[in-house]
């Protein structure tokens, strides 16, 4: 009996080990297009962007003013413009030409490895470990931020080095969870973590109260505080806790598509810095003569070429969704944020900054 | 299964032939055919295994357990033995199958308790009770687990805040942080002591073992009761008196933003462990109710013919005999109740999934993560398997 039942598990072992290679190697059999490419010189993610008639785009699950489906079920946000962006510049229109896929902070990087999409748009902190590691490549910073904490009026709280002892909600697998633990150590202050991987879910933690204080980006707390019924009740601290460069992700491979995404942040930017916006680029494309601004708009120069894309692409860019700080006012504006370190290089304290289109 | 047991199948085997180089051999057949099949699994094992390996290579994505070693920086709330987010990824994922392993012990028990108790009262005669045991297995059957967890989850943090706790009695405080307490503070005594207790348990039952013996061969009944107290009260007790009994009551107390001090039930656990033991519950009264339903009407009316009551026919009459149908499912619902516990994701209990996959998050390391996991759930599964296998071999019918 006992040698039958050892046998037995003896077998089910061997099939399990054999399940688990299987599970091991299964991604493998996603990414089978890699090795025949990675040998002859690197994919063309434009071309096969382009053969598939889809920009296959990584956002948020939903987060105000970044990423988030409005009352009809369409997409609308701040990283949800610079999918769009990406798929206007390779098509020349983003009708049908994007599909959104939602992703967990923990799922995110999986998702671009594996190919289940080709940008990651989803307020993703640039970090040495994640650039080295990940087999990604971080694109642009497309928006400055910084970890603050969001804490209910009724706690009188003014400082987070107020928050000794405190519970504090955090999502899992973010640059936030280490940041936390980092500035706890540093400033000798005790906090107990509450981590839920949905980010709906570990909202409703905090406004249950079963934390005192809700941890992110300052720009994710803004959103968070703007969908509660009364926003005031909650208070975004003074203290921020570590910088968040935030910014879009490709797979490493094709440094072509890489340089498209960084070059149509750096177009946005450069619109908003020559006065291109929405209303006005398609009389500027023919009438401005500015050698820099009928560069940009595909006049002269033949840029949209060396991209891999048609010349006009920053003016069908433009014409859509307007400059940077179209797109900033239009998504991150609402939900009360200032443009702060996100204002041009030409502003004082601005870092946003565009090289030269030539 | 016995070994001098003679099949009646091994007489009318053919005698041996040797084994001749011809495709109408029928064993040569087979040989080549195994042969080819473990090849093209080998075959296909290798492909998955090198392709993984090429495109890791290509994509110039991390491998290697070398981050196990380095400093995870992840805070963990809830840990059985002492954590620091300074500490490595390795002690970060011990923690994290600790608190598998807590959940799923406690569940397990819990579980079988619950379940055993319900399952004998839905046979009950009493018509109220039967049904409302009814309802409630078919409640908690019918709905998705996650589903569940969720809903003890909102109930848990529906509870009042810190500073408006349930306070039932001095030291206990129900609030939205979770359930506190009163202990005292542990130290090494205190230790010493229970391992005392441990051993005394070990003592207890040999000598338990001892007694019967003696009783089988001469039927005189002999008390146990005396030198289990002796073994597993007295002695440890006194111990600890000898070493200076050390004893501060550790309370706890409302401190700025939550309680400090005494023991610490959390939401979390409480949500996970609620959840999986009600869920669970139900399907291991069904089994038990099967059970309890495939022993003989006959066995009833014998053991209540010899005047037993009928708590004791249950007990020593019909129990022993449902046993044998009723562990080989068990093992599946102890196996489940492991499993099941990765649903801690969604609601924020830090078991092993959830700190592999921020690991893997924060590492880059997805296959190493989930082959962690895969790992220890296939450990854990495969102990309970060999230890409810071993239990059933116990008590299965001894074949003669």
């Amino acid at each position: 009996m006992e040698n039958f039942s050892l046998r037995h598990i003896a077998r089910g072992a061997l099939g399990a080990i054999g399940a688990a290679i299987f599970a091991l190697a299964a991604p493998a059999v996603a990414q089978t297009p890699a090795p025949a490419a990675s040998s002859g010189g690197g994919i063309n993610m434009i071309d096969t962007i382009r053969a598939r008639g889809q920009l296959l785009c990584g956002v948020n699950t939903g987060l105000a003013g970044f990423a988030q489906p409005n009352s009809q079920g369409v997409w609308v946000g701040f990283d949800v413009d610079y999918c769009r962006a990406v798929a206007i510049a390779i098509f020349g229109t983003d009708q049908n030409r994007v599909r959104y896929v939602p992703t967990t902070a923990q799922v995110r990087f999986t998702a671009l490895q594996s190919g289940e999409v080709d940008l990651l748009s989803r307020n993703t902190t640039w970090t040495l470990s994640r650039d080295t590691s990940l087999g990604l490549d971080f694109t642009a910073i497309n928006f400055y931020d910084g970890q603050g904490f969001l804490v209910k009026r009724s706690l009188n709280v003014t400082s987070a080095r107020q928050l000794d002892g405190a519970t504090i909600c955090v999502q899992p697998g973010t640059t936030t969870e280490q940041n936390l633990a980092d500035w706890a150590r540093g400033a000798r202050i005790n906090i107990r973590p509450v981590v839920i991987e949905r980010l709906e879910d570990n909202v409703a933690a905090y406004l249950a109260g079963r934390c005192d204080a809700y941890t992110t980006d300052v720009s994710g707390l803004a959103a968070i505080r703007s969908a509660q019924q009364v926003p005031n009740d909650h208070v975004i601290l003074p203290d921020v806790i570590s910088k968040e460069p935030l910014g879009a992700l490709v797979r490493h491979g094709d440094q072509r598509f890489a340089d498209l995404v960084r070059w149509v942040h750096f177009g946005l930017i450069a619109a908003e810095e020559f006065g291109v916006t929405a209303a006005n680029a398609a009389q500027l494309a023919t009438t401005d003569n500015r050698p820099e601004v009928q560069r940009i708009l595909g006049r002269t120069g033949g840029l949209g070429q060396m991209m891999g894309v048609d010349n006009a692409w920053m003016l069908n860019v433009i014409r859509t969704l307007g400059n940077y700080g179209e797109i900033f006012t239009r998504n991150l504006t609402p939900i009360g944020l200032q443009r702060g370190p996100n204002a041009l290089w030409t502003t004082p304290g601005g870092q946003q900054y565009a090289p030269p289109f030539r | 299964m016995s070994d001098t047991a003679i099949d009646p199948r091994y007489a009318t085997r053919p005698p041996k032939r040797p084994l001749r180089l011809s495709w109408s051999d029928e064993r040569v057949r087979g040989i080549v055919y195994q042969i080819i099949v473990v090849g093209i699994v080998g075959a296909i094992v290798y492909w998955l295994y090198s392709n993984t390996v090429h495109n890791l290579d290509v994509r110039r994505i991390a491998t290697g357990w070398g981050f196990l070693n380095r400093e995870a920086g992840l805070p963990i709330a809830e840990y059985l033995i002492p954590y620091d987010p300074t500490d490595t990824y390795f002690r970060a994922l011990t923690v994290g199958v600790l608190n598998t392993l807590k959940v799923a012990v406690v569940g397990i028990i819990l579980a079988t308790l619950l379940g055993t108790l319900l399952g004998v009262l839905k046979l009950s005669k009493n018509w109220l009770v039967s049904k409302v045991v009814t309802v409630y297995i078919e409640i908690v059957r019918d709905l998705p687990l996650l589903l569940q967890l969720l809903f003890w989850y909102a109930l848990l943090q529906g509870l009042p805040g810190p500073r408006q706790a349930i306070n039932p009695a001095t030291g206990v405080f129900l609030s939205n942080r979770g359930l506190k307490l009163p202990f005292f503070e542990w130290v090494d005594v205190h230790s010493w002591a229970l391992l005392l207790v441990v051993i005394g348990a070990i003592g207890t039952y040999f000598f338990h073992k001892a007694a019967r013996a003696k009783q089988m061969a001469d039927g005189q009944p002999r008390a146990v009761w005396p030198s289990a107290v002796i073994m597993m009260l007295v002695v440890p007790l006194g111990a600890w008196y000898f070493m200076g009994a050390p004893f501060t009551p550790d309370i706890p107390a409302l401190r700025g933003f939550n309680f400090s001090g005494g023991l610490t039930v959390s939401p979390e656990f409480f949500a996970l462990l609620l959840g999986l033991t009600l869920y669970t519950a139900g399907f291991i009264a069904e089994i038990v109710r099967a059970g309890i339903l495939s022993v003989n009407q006959g066995q009833w009316e014998a053991a209540e013919a010899l005047g037993l009551p009928r708590g004791r026919v249950m007990n020593l009459v019909v129990l022993p005999q449902a046993l044998r149908v009723i562990i080989p499912p068990m093992t599946s619902q102890f196996l489940n109740i492991t499993k099941n516990s990765s649903l801690a994701v969604a609601i924020g209990y830090q078991d092993i999934v959830s700190i592999a996959n921020t690991t893997l998050n924060q590492t880059g390391q997805a296959i190493e993560g989930i082959a962690v996991i895969m790992l220890v759930y296939l450990t854990i599964s495969l102990s309970i398997s060999l230890f409810m296998n071993w239990y059933n071999s116990k008590i299965a019918l001894v074949e003669r």
